[in-house]
């Protein structure tokens, strides 16, 4: 059997970065992913953009994008829970990543239709993140890196302060190897909805899990268990409102839902719970996850007219339509009384629309009702009616390994002398809680490449 | 057109407008996400601009085993093919080349046979060279027909496809636009400019384009040799055999050179790309369709070196009777494509003036 000098867990973009770096270095790689051939690439194939600093135009980026305007919109998002030093090293490596990125076959495109707002801040990858992952495992494999599908990872050994060995399962066997270093790119646990349930509470059976079935923690949990130093809330995930018929695991982008600023949105007793016009929809799709987790058996349920239909982008599956409300109640399982009343009450409490504006905070607000609705608060009057369901579709977990600006792990003791951790599974140590569009391809590419080339100076 | 067909590429369709990852490979994208729902027309548009480069498979994190099963190469293939079947005319011939080899290969055998009778019937007439086999006059009425009725078929087909996509009167720029493209091949090259995933599943590469451009180009000039002929023949009064350093021989031979290596290098792509991200009840058909058209250039290629042998009649006999099933078989075959690729460019580039 080769005796390799680093072996990395995992085969998303985080993984796929550390194994070019180290190879490129001259270490003997092997990557172990527990997912089959076509699934491998876990939520990185999910992904379609990369957040970049630049200043002047690059690549697909138009204009600038500062370090310090970068920082900004994160410390924003993370309400101030953000670990400025690794955020600034994620950032300001951002931009030489992208030209190292297409070096490495990564194909960028510009911003996507309905994405405009993006083009400044986010490349795009042409065909998206599987077209990404893909073309980093060519290169990999260009590089004599070893593949290994379907090969998951059960333990890892620590001894002192060194990974001794690797255990992983692979057709139908178990093995061990004693790579000289190991770095962990295996993503959370969100996949695991016993563990999920645990942090969450009972609701979290009901959530809906965006990527891939095969992040389970599974690592994390092992080394948890031997008191690697970790971080982040262990109870707290990112969750945003998608398609409630969406399937359980891998629904991706496209469960996404758009409608709810036009909408007005009831739990399943028709009751309202939330202004629904608070802001514009990327800076609400994320609250939205939690307040249906909040509600009676985690869904909610979206309500709109004729008139808003095609206000905002198509979503896969199609909205239920119906002539009358009580229909739609019909539909949708909801007391048909109940919705004529809120939609009534609704209705009622709006004022001059006239000032409508779908793309802005246009002010066209509700009056007198609790809670309001602050804008686009149109009357829901227009038949065909329309409705969709709503729930909580987790994207990642935010408990992870602790690492340093070197993306090495440690314990109460110290360093552990061999092991690095990079992408989703470190994540934590930068972010608290939010999440900023494209952000979790920055910290996956920059980390992964520290790691990588750590990884490899250790070996050599 | 089949509803099957059109419903499976509408749920597709629906799933991608509601992704938008693949905007950047082609113009498929664009043009699907400039519309909300699809109506057939729209659909049958969408399938003639795709040319089958499977990047968007490739890339796609929704393909089989995951339940939304997106394959969007085959499934506009499908419908592509369907939508050649449904517009050609007459009807009762339209659907037995693309998906049968064997049907080309049968009419591939009654084109060698009316030519032997022909040339048994008519004979020469005491031409010289290839007339001393067949006479021009002869030639002339056997393929005049052969070569115009098609194209007659071909405009009652395009006709019938303008109208279900919704085309509209013609300008003269998007006629331009479209002959661009087509000309480089540019969608071939995907929006990075680096090619199909054809012959190595994500592979990048310019295999495809290359033998393709091989094939039209070929193929344009083995025609531009015939054209010029012609006007050699009937303009100034020149009549073969030409010389070597002639334009209808120098346009043939290199024509002939390209058809055969483009089409050689097409059926070798072809059978090392996966089937299922085709048409795959087309393969047959299609493999066929590109052994006649080599056939073509490297039977004419041959009359070329043997012209001066005894097997001059046979060879010619045998060249003529291919060409004649490639024109009459134009509408009918993959052939046909071509017109429907230049078709729905045009529209492409009339719906994004238009919009
Ligand atoms: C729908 C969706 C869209 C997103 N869009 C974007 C976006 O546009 N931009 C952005 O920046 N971020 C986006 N994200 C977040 C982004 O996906 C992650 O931040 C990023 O992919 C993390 O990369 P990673 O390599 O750490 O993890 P992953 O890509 O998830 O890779 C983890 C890998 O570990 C493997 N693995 C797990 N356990 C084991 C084990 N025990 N043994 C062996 N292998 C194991 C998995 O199979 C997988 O290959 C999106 C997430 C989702 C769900
Ligand atoms: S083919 Fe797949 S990745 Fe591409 S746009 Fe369609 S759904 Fe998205
Ligand atoms: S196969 Fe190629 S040409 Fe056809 S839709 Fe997909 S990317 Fe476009």
């Amino acid at each position: 059997m080769t005796q390799y000098d680093i072996a990395i867990i995992g085969g998303g973009n985080a993984a796929l970065c550390a194994a070019m770096t180290a190879a490129e270095a001259g270490a003997r790689v092997v990557i172990l992913e527990t997912a089959p051939k076509p699934y491998r690439g876990g939520n990185s194939r999910h992904t379609r953009n990369f957040r970049c600093m630049h200043s002047g135009p690059l690549g697909p980026l138009v204009d600038d994008y500062s370090e310090e305007e970068y920082l900004a919109d994160l410390i924003k998002v993370t309400d101030g829970k953000t670990d400025e030093h690794l955020a600034r090293l994620a950032i300001r490596t951002s931009q030489e990543c992208l030209p190292w990125m297409e070096e490495r076959g990564v194909r960028f495109q510009p911003s996507l239709s309905g994405t405009l707002s993006l083009a400044r801040t986010n490349a795009f990858f042409m065909g998206g993140g599987k077209g990404l992952v893909n073309a980093y495992y060519r290169t990999v494999e260009k590089l004599g890196v070893d593949v290994l599908y379907e090969a998951a990872v059960i333990h890892l050994e620590l001894d002192g302060d060194k990974i001794a060995r690797v255990d992983y399962t692979h057709q139908g066997a178990t093995h061990r190897i004693e790579p000289r270093a190991v770095i962990v790119a295996s993503g959370g646990f969100q996949a695991d909805t016993e563990w999920l349930t645990r942090a969450w509470g009972d609701p979290a059976k009901n959530f809906l899990i965006r990527g891939t079935p095969y992040n389970r923690g599974v690592v994390l949990a092992d080394l948890l268990d031997q008191d690697v130093s970790s971080v982040g809330d262990p109870t707290q995930c990112h969750a945003v409102a998608i398609d409630g018929r969406a399937p359980k695991f891998d629904g991706g982008i496209v469960t996404r839902l758009d409608c709810v600023p036009f909408s007005i949105v009831v739990n399943k007793d028709a009751e309202r719970f939330y202004d629904e016009g608070e802001d514009v929809w990327p800076k609400r799709y994320a609250i939205w996850g939690r307040l249906v987790a909040a509600q009676p058996d985690q869904v909610g349920f979206v309500i709109i007219d004729a008139k808003s239909l095609n206000l905002f982008m198509p979503s896969v599956f199609p909205p239920l339509k119906a002539d009358t409300l009580e229909e739609l109640a019909g539909m949708m399982d909801l007391p048909a009384d109940k919705l004529r009343q809120t939609v009534e009450t609704f209705n009622a409490a709006c004022g001059d629309a006239t000032g409508f504006h779908p793309t802005e905070l246009d002010g066209v607000a509700t009056s007198g009702i609790t809670p309001p609705k602050t804008n686009w608060a149109r009357p829901i009057v227009e038949p065909p009616f329309y409705g969709y369901s709503l729930r909580t579709g987790v994207t990642f977990t935010y408990l992870g390994l602790k690492v340093d600006d070197t993306a090495q792990c440690s314990t109460a003791d110290g360093p552990i002398q061999n092991l690095w951790a990079a992408g989703e599974t470190m994540a934590g140590s930068i972010l608290g809680q939010g999440y900023l569009a494209g952000f979790g391809m920055t910290i996956g590419t920059v980390f992964g490449r520290i790691a990588g080339r750590e990884a490899a100076a250790y070996a050599n | 057109m089949q509803t099957e067909l059109l419903q499976e590429a509408r749920r597709q369709a629906e799933i991608c407008n509601a992704c938008r990852y693949c905007e950047g490979y082609c113009s498929v994208f664009p043009a699907l996400h400039a519309e909300r729902a699809f109506a057939d027309g729209d659909l049958t548009q969408l399938a003639n601009l795709c040319h089958n480069c499977r990047g968007c498979y490739y890339a796609c994190q929704y393909t089989a085993p995951h339940e939304f099963d997106l394959n969007l190469p085959a499934a506009l293939a499908e419908v592509r093919r369907d939508s050649w079947e449904s517009f050609a005319w007459p009807q009762p011939l339209a659907r037995r080349f693309h998906s049968h080899g064997g049907a080309i290969a049968l009419a591939l055998v009654i084109g060698f046979a009316a030519l032997f009778m022909a040339i048994r019937a008519i004979g020469s007439e005491g031409g010289e060279g290839f007339y001393a086999v067949l006479s021009h006059n002869a030639m002339v009425a056997i393929f005049a027909p052969t070569f115009l009725l098609p194209l007659v078929s071909v405009a009652v087909s395009l006709k019938r496809f303008w109208q279900e996509v919704g085309g509209q009167a013609m300008a003269l720029a998007d006629i331009k636009t479209a002959f661009k493209r087509a000309g480089k091949m540019q969608d071939l090259a995907a929006g990075h400019g680096e090619g199909c995933n054809f012959e190595d599943e994500d592979r990048f590469s310019q295999g495809r384009r290359h033998v393709h451009q091989a094939v039209m180009y070929g193929f344009l000039l083995c025609f531009a040799s015939t054209s010029v002929a012609t006007v050699m023949h009937y303009g100034l009064g020149l009549h073969a055999p030409y010389g070597f350093w002639s334009l209808p021989k120098l346009f043939g031979v290199s024509g002939g050179i390209l058809l055969t290596i483009g089409c050689v290098g097409m059926v070798m792509l072809k059978l090392k790309s996966d089937r299922s991200l085709g048409d795959s009840a087309a393969w047959g058909g299609d493999i066929g369709f590109i052994l006649l058209l080599g056939f073509v250039g490297f039977s004419g290629l041959v009359l070329y070196v043997l012209g001066g042998s005894v097997f001059m009649p046979a060879l010619l006999a045998i060249h003529l009777g291919a060409v004649l099933t490639l024109f009459v078989l134009t509408p009918f075959t993959k052939m046909a494509h071509g017109f429907y690729r230049l078709a729905a460019l045009i529209r492409d580039a009339q719906r994004k003036r238009l919009s």
